[in-house]
């Protein structure tokens, strides 16, 4: 006992001040994307053919880039000769709704909360299934990382429980794969209403790495109605907690 | 009479020609396979893929790990061939994989079922005379069975308790004794595999990294190790020594986290909270070097993508210090605690003679007491100078998966404050080169969980006719249901900690 308790001592304190601090992010880390059409010359789409996702269009010179599609590998920012395009170290990608995550000069739509009475019901204490349909396990060991003491989900009052029976809501990861599809669907169906679907990570959004896969259908977003989109292969932890915490009106 | 010689060595991120692997008859090829396996060796792939004129090459690849190369064996096959897992049961899922993707039937095999639960990649041929038109429905299969009073059987998944991957597993039980395990996987089929062909397609390599995305720098080493072999352009020393580096913080990361959860599972929390913070410092680490917490992007062909310059490199060996020194006092708490080690001592069991015989690599296989380590016996670049022990324990239970890392931790420490002062000047990428057409090339790597195989045979235009990846969890899935035999069913959730294992590394 005398050694956990020294051993306790010597280690400290180290759950994040997040939201009250910003979190200290590394140097090289990729996140929002800022696009600048201003420094493209006419015709120039050297940025485009980079992306083997098509994450990025020019449309009447401007350029877009989905960042449902995006797994954030930056290799169109070093594609432009120009500057147009690079990725900054903002975590913040999270957004309410598909559309919401095209981002182009004027950035994209940061995730609102929900409306009065869905966040009377949930906005201090939300219950999650997590349900992996494809996923790599790096977007659930980040999720899982969000119960560990250095962000400390259960501050916020989110928790994820074991049955769906328990759960307000269902957070589901990878491209959702033909073997996965009627198990999240009879997951999603187990949870009382009213209930939150929320899609984490490029596989859940758009099918990320393996979109258009014979064996997976491209995210969950055709066969469930999304609440929450929180983008990156895989997002950061941030990036989800930010996304969270903005849907339930806390930020 | 002379014995014919017909398997061709090759080492680790080799290369040669497809012409020069002789096409044996079934029997030979048999024999040879057999007595490679007999002469300490153990299949590290085993696979097949068209041949022209509707017949199909079978390839085997047998690792002889003291000898430090693969034997390759190849014969061509039809509708059928005998099974030869009887003889060699570590072929059993290999000979099952071959029947579920090209629709042709190892004749007597023991425990015939399919593997993932996908259509056959030939049209209308299905091993299983299953309906060619649909999908299979996974898990649809006979599941063994014990009858008898008193006997019930559970079944768990694919959606489990946590937030974590699915798969199937049925326990047949008479009380609190498991008699059988049986474990169905395949939910997170993707079809890596198969969409390859015709490749390296512009996303090859994310999805490379994404294999098993705990494992994202073990599968693109592997996946560029085979590139730069194919090609005959090695790798910059200087990449080659960042890979090593951020290898080993993908092992420390994962080890760390493992004792966590194998803490967490015992209800000793206070290792569970340290070591769940101590993995993200490690991963943390990774991210200083290219962004990514998994490594994402950092791995490419020719070396890396992001250099390390002197001052990032003395920050991480600050950073390595100050976390090696938490995770020693984490760690030891765990393994000083009585009450802590009566949970794991005994439990979970897996035999030295069963160890071998299913050909488990890995953390798994050297807790058996089995030398088995990429990094020891097919070295290649800056691995040659990097490791020379390999950490192994005898009682193949909890207790020694959990002490086997233990003291890797120690070890990649090690390794990791050596590789952070010494490396090598140049650039840290060389321009990759075209692929050699119709060859053979091998790649493996000791990745935290095990020897990750990476295999591919390029067409007349050098694009890749047929790529196999076999994940160590590939082999060791079924020394899990192994060690539940006789065990408590409450000891499952310790006993599949001490593997962790990968579902989508598996099903791919």
């Amino acid at each position: 006992m005398l050694k956990i308790i020294r051993e306790r001592i010597h280690q400290g304190h180290r759950t994040s001040r997040f939201p009250k601090e910003e979190p200290i992010l590394p140097a090289r880390f990729r996140g929002r994307p800022e696009i600048e059409s201003g420094k493209c010359p006419q015709g120039c789409a050297e940025c485009v053919g980079c992306c083997p996702y098509g994450a990025l269009v020019v449309d009447e010179g401007k350029i877009r880039l989905d960042m449902g599609l995006c797994l954030f590998c930056a290799e169109c920012a070093a594609a432009c000769p120009h500057g147009a395009l690079v990725f900054t170290r903002d975590y913040r990608l999270a957004s309410r709704t598909r559309e919401g995550l095209m981002t182009d000069e004027e950035g994209f739509q940061l995730a609102t909360a929900l409306d009065a009475r869905m966040k009377k019901l949930f906005g201090r204490s939300l219950k999650l299934r997590q349900v992996s349909a494809g996923g790599c396990n790096a977007c659930e060991a980040d999720i899982n990382v969000l119960s560990t003491l250095v962000f400390d989900l259960g501050r916020f009052g989110i928790q994820f429980v074991a049955s769906p029976r328990h759960a307000d809501g269902i957070l589901v990861t990878g491209p959702v794969t033909e073997n996965m599809k009627s198990p999240l669907l009879d997951t999603y169906a187990a949870i009382p209403a009213p209930k939150l679907v929320i899609a984490s990570g490029a596989c859940a959004i758009g099918g990320g790495p393996f979109r258009s896969s014979p064996e997976a259908n491209d995210g969950v977003g055709d066969l469930l109605p999304v609440d929450l989109y929180i983008p990156g292969c895989p997002p950061h932890p941030y990036t989800a907690l930010d996304g969270l915490l903005r849907l339930l009106g806390r930020l | 009479m002379n014995r014919q010689v017909s398997a061709v060595t090759l080492v680790n991120g080799g290369a040669i020609p497809l012409a020069d692997l002789p096409v044996l008859d079934f029997e030979v090829f048999a024999e040879e396979l057999v007595g490679e396996v007999a002469r300490e060796g153990r299949v590290a792939a085993f696979f097949v893929t068209p041949a022209g004129g509707g017949g199909l090459d079978l390839f085997a690849i047998v690792a002889h790990d003291w000898r430090g190369n693969l034997a390759l064996m190849r014969t061509r096959v039809n509708e059928s061939f005998p099974s030869l897992t009887p003889r060699c049961p570590q072929l059993h899922l290999f000979e099952r994989e071959i029947a579920e993707q090209y629709g042709i039937i190892p004749e007597g095999h023991p425990w015939f079922k399919p593997v993932r639960f996908h259509g056959s990649w030939q049209r209308g041929r299905d091993a299983w005379g299953r309906d060619p038109g649909g999908h299979p429905v996974p898990g649809d299969m006979t599941f063994y069975r014990v009858e008898g009073e008193e006997v019930h059987e559970v079944a768990v998944g694919p959606v489990h308790a946590g937030v974590i991957e699915p798969g199937h597993f049925r326990f047949q039980c008479h009380g609190e004794k498991v008699m059988h395990l049986e474990i169905s996987l395949g939910y997170q089929h993707r079809a890596l595999e198969r969409q390859l062909p015709g490749g390296p397609h512009p996303n090859t390599r994310y999805r490379m990294e994404t294999a098993a995305g705990d494992t994202s720098i073990g599968h693109m080493t592997a996946h560029c190790q085979l590139l730069e072999a194919l090609a005959g352009v090695p790798p910059s020393p200087r990449g080659e020594s960042l890979r090593l580096i951020a290898l080993e913080l993908e092992r420390l990361a994962n080890h760390v986290g493992d004792i966590g959860a194998l803490a967490g599972d015992v209800g000793f929390l206070p290792t569970a909270s340290f070591c769940g913070r101590l993995r993200g410092d490690y991963l943390n680490m990774t991210a200083e070097l290219c962004g990514s917490r998994f490594g994402r992007g950092l791995v490419r062909p020719g070396g890396v993508a992001f250099d390390l310059d002197p001052a990032l490199a003395a920050e991480l060996s600050g950073r390595l210090e100050m976390a090696a020194r938490d995770t020693r006092g984490a760690v030891n708490l765990f393994f000083d605690t009585p009450s802590v080690l009566a949970r794991m001592e005994g439990i979970g069991r897996v035999g030295t003679d069963t160890a071998e015989e299913l050909g488990l690599v890995g953390i798994a296989a050297r807790a058996c007491g089995l030398v088995r380590d990429v990094r020891l016996h097919h070295p290649v670049g800056a691995w040659r100078e990097a490791f020379d022990s390999v950490i192994i324990e005898e009682a193949g239970d909890v207790f020694a998966r959990a002490n086997v890392r233990r003291r890797e931790i120690e070890a990649s420490i090690e390794v990791l404050r050596r590789g952070l002062k010494h490396l090598p000047e140049g650039a840290m990428q060389e321009p990759s080169g075209k692929m050699h057409p119709e060859s053979l090339a091998v790649s493996l790597v000791e990745g935290w969980r095990g020897e990750i195989v990476h295999v591919a045979i390029t067409d007349a235009q050098g694009k890749f006719a047929r790529y196999k990846i076999v994940d160590p969890s590939f082999h060791n899935w079924s020394g899990l249901a192994m060690a539940l035999r006789g065990e408590q069913i409450s000891d499952f959730p310790l006993c599949n900690k001490s593997f962790n294992l990968s579902y989508c590394g598996f099903d791919l």
